[in-house]
């Protein structure tokens, strides 16, 4: 059962890749759209770091490598959970019926709906961005390093793909004002890319203990950067994972209200 | 075999009146209106019937489709399909039903009509040899060779209504739900799909549920036909229990709809 | 001028009815504030002889930047207007007996302004409550709140004179998603909107405030705080009504040229 749910969202991948590629155009627009939103990111930063060589410790080379970090996550969760992020157009011309309709995993059918592959641009900045940042922050590598950056991407990946699972669950109830969801999602995209450590210690506490921004980003940095040492840093990023627990009790909160309410 | 007992579907709906002051006290207490979509519907379908589903718009056909497919739950009565409880038993349930929106697709747009039936095949789980079978007789019966490798989007409506059905019998369902199958096709393409689905229905014993606002439509298919009206059954019987003497089968509809709401009114006085 | 008046009215009232998103909109903003006051005030802390503005200056130019970004915005754009763009519906509009430059920029003024009549009373309420470092600051002088109104109006209407010359642009090419994705992108860095343009390096911020995109948020922003003052400031208040008129006449050849073609070309 296992392996087929896997071979379906293959399938389902490769369907909405094909159709990606009918509008090449767009598709190679949409990349070098991305591309100058970010080398606007990275000026901005370069030119911020010519007067100050580093803030609360950290300097260019480390911010790059944490804006990176950031737009991967960022972006892979928007290349898979695309179907949670444009949610409110399902419900709204009634989609999630069919749905409904459909001897499969919700989620799985949600994810499957949409992989947005032109996000491809974007991740392949971050990994630049990241490449860089290594390079040039002169990070000895070993495994444990690569560990917590695996980590990193995954959980972070995660948090924000669970980010846009509450938005959609928030579609069952209005598709008023959602916009309001762009904060977490686009706004630690975007605020991420500093540590978050710069924001000061209550901002930090809410990063850690609320929306666990700081557990996949601010900590396993400073291990990464070698500016601490201890070894469970490394998986702190998994406890990350723990978010999605409510993002998944609202799911299903909001399809019971779907189905008893209808659209 | 479908089987509905008094079932009743309350929407609600919030009620806002316009102005500031209005607004402001609703963002503090909503008011709602109860709108009783089905108000204790009944009816017992037996498998290998095609029956055609009709009432006014707003009458409760949608929602009672909604409820026999299991998209929706009522707020009471028993629903049972082909022993399943539709809204419960969710994934076993539909893989013994097919549904056709007129009005929506479930092909992807933008990749052949073909590629579509594929990830159809993954979905249900047919086996390749089964799928192969069907796709066959299926591409045979509607005429689909050419269509197959077009992409959903370039298909004219008639053409994407073939399509429409062929996807949503790939994995033999027992039962098949028709909502407003023939709205927009041109002639040719309504008799096209009203043979079809008489051929389905007399060679596979698939049970068709359909709703339509095209009396031909019924007229050709279905010899039962049930009226839903404000919710409830209010005939169920054949065309001939509607049609009356020198009308046309849509004036004798509209007749029958001005006598409910006649008869609606004088209860309702009576019981004042 | 009575119709483009009314078509502004009606404009203005549907922007209006969206109470929710207003609600939305204004939370984001606030937290967009909030956050770059506080990136801003990590790197003030570093080294604040390095600040190229007053700190104070900085708060007020976010707090005004977001309160007033529906003006300043140079994404926003009027969706309605693309489609009918793509899909050629636009042989219609150019057959009605109105000036479309007009319309359009009646249009596009009054979705604006709906959207920034919602939200930038609330943002400034919050901003002028909030405890230092992070409060709305007052003006430099009267005199530089009134200037800042002043140019705040003249860089928006310079601002829809820019985007009407994107759509004309969009009109006379193939493929319009180009120029809707690359041109806001570059002038919202070149405008200030990511980093204010004190922040870029000295030469590079000479040439800019030289350019038509420092006049859509850089001078009123900047004048409120005082960061603009003397003969810098009235400078920069003459470019920015020198290119507002080369956008108004620019866009205005543009959208004639275009009718006319489209006139002989019979669509």
């Amino acid at each position: 059962m296992k392996n087929h749910a896997f071979r379906l969202y293959r399938h389902y991948i490769s369907i909405n890749v094909r159709s990606a590629m009918q509008y090449k155009a767009s598709f190679v627009l949409t990349i070098l759209g991305q591309t100058l939103a970010t080398v606007s990111t990275l000026l901005s930063l370069v030119f911020i770091f010519r007067r100050f060589p580093n803030v609360k410790g950290f300097t260019i080379n480390d911010v790059i490598l944490c804006c990176g970090i950031v737009q991967m996550q960022f972006a892979a969760a928007e290349m898979w959970a695309r179907g949670f992020d444009r949610f409110a157009e399902t419900v709204r011309k009634a989609d999630f019926d069919r749905i409904l309709l459909r001897p499969r995993n919700q989620i799985l059918q949600v994810l499957g709906s949409q992989f947005e592959i032109s996000r491809i641009g974007r991740l392949i900045q971050g990994i630049l961005m990241l490449v860089y940042g290594f390079l040039k922050a002169g990070i000895s590598w070993n495994f444990m390093k690569v560990l917590t950056l695996v980590h990193m991407l995954f959980a972070g990946t995660m948090l924000f793909s669970g980010l846009h699972m509450i938005r959609a669950s928030l579609c069952f109830f209005t598709l008023q004002g959602l916009e309001f969801m762009n904060i977490f999602t686009d706004g630690f995209r975007e605020h991420g890319k500093y540590p978050l450590s710069i924001y000061g210690d209550k901002f930090l506490l809410v990063c850690t203990f609320i929306i666990p921004y700081a557990l996949t980003q601010y900590y396993p940095l400073l291990y990464l950067l070698g500016k601490r040492t201890d070894w469970w840093l490394a998986f702190l990023p998994l406890l990350a994972l723990l978010f999605l627990i409510p993002c998944f009790l609202l799911w299903r909160i909001g399809v019971r209200h779907y189905q008893s309410a209808g659209s | 075999m479908i089987h509905l007992e008094n079932v009743v579907k309350i929407y609600k709906v919030a009620r806002r009146g316009t102005g500031t002051k209005e607004t402001l006290r609703a963002f503090f207490r909503r008011d709602y209106t109860e709108i009783r979509a089905l108000n204790g519907l009944s009816f017992d379908i037996q498998d290998g019937e095609i029956v055609g589903l009709l009432g006014p718009n707003g009458a409760g056909k949608s929602s009672c489709i909604k409820i026999c497919t299991g998209i929706l739950y009522p707020d009471s009565g028993t629903v049972e399909c082909n022993g399943f409880i539709p809204y419960k038993d969710r994934m076993r349930y539909t893989r013994e039903i097919g549904v056709v929106f007129g009005q929506r697709t479930q092909l992807f747009w933008d990749v052949p009509v073909g590629d579509s039936y594929e990830l159809l095949k993954d979905i249900y789980d047919v086996p390749e040899q089964k799928f192969r079978e069907n796709l066959q007789e299926l591409t045979e019966l509607l005429d689909l060779q050419k269509l197959l490798m077009t992409p959903a989007r370039q298909l004219s409506l008639g053409q994407r209504m073939r399509c429409e059905l062929a996807a949503s019998l790939l994995h033999d369902p027992k039962i098949l739900f028709l909502d407003e199958p023939t709205i927009g096709l041109d002639a040719v393409s309504k008799l096209a799909v009203r043979k079809f689905v008489r051929k389905i229905n007399e060679e596979k014993k698939t049970t068709v549920i359909l709703t339509t606002h095209d009396m031909q439509d019924v007229e050709a298919l279905s010899e039962r036909v049930m009226l839903i009206g404000k919710g409830r059954l209010i005939l169920d019987g054949t065309l001939s229990d509607i049609r009356r003497e020198g009308a046309s089968l849509d004036e004798s509809l509209v007749e029958f709809y001005r006598d409910m709401e006649r008869d609606d009114q004088e209860s309702g006085d009576a019981a004042e | 001028m009575k119709k483009y008046l009314s078509f502004f009215r009606l404009r203005l009232a549907m922007g209006l009815e969206y109470r929710v998103a207003a609600l939305a909109g204004l939370t984001t903003q606030f937290f967009w504030g909030f956050m770059l006051i506080g990136a801003y005030r990590a790197f003030y802390e570093s080294n604040p002889s390095a600040f190229p503005m007053t700190f104070q200056a900085m708060v007020s130019y976010i707090w005004l930047q977001q309160a007033f970004l529906a003006f300043f915005n140079t994404w926003r754009y009027d969706n309605d207007i693309f489609s009918l763009i793509t899909d050629g519906g636009i042989s219609y509009e150019l057959a009605r007996p109105v000036d479309l430059y007009r319309m359009w920029y009646a249009k596009n003024l009054a979705m604006r302004i709906s959207e920034a009549a919602l939200r930038f009373a609330p943002v400034l309420l919050l901003a002028v409550l909030l405890p230092q470092p992070f409060r709305l600051g007052k003006p430099a002088s009267p005199a530089h709140l009134l200037l800042f109104l002043c140019t705040m109006t003249t860089g928006l209407l310079l601002m829809i004179a820019f985007v009407m010359i994107l759509y004309g642009l969009c009109m006379r090419t193939v493929s319009p998603t180009g120029i809707r994705l690359f041109i806001p992108a570059i002038a919202e860095f070149l405008s200030g909107q990511i980093i204010p343009l004190p922040f870029f390096p000295e030469k590079m911020r000479k040439v800019l405030e030289l350019l038509p995109f420092a006049g859509m948020q850089n001078v009123p922003l900047r004048i409120y705080g005082g960061d603009l003052s003397g003969d810098a400031m009235w400078m920069s208040i003459a470019l920015q009504i020198f290119w507002l008129g080369v956008f108004l006449v620019l866009g205005k050849l543009l959208f004639r040229s275009t009718v006319r073609r489209a006139v002989v070309q019979g669509g």
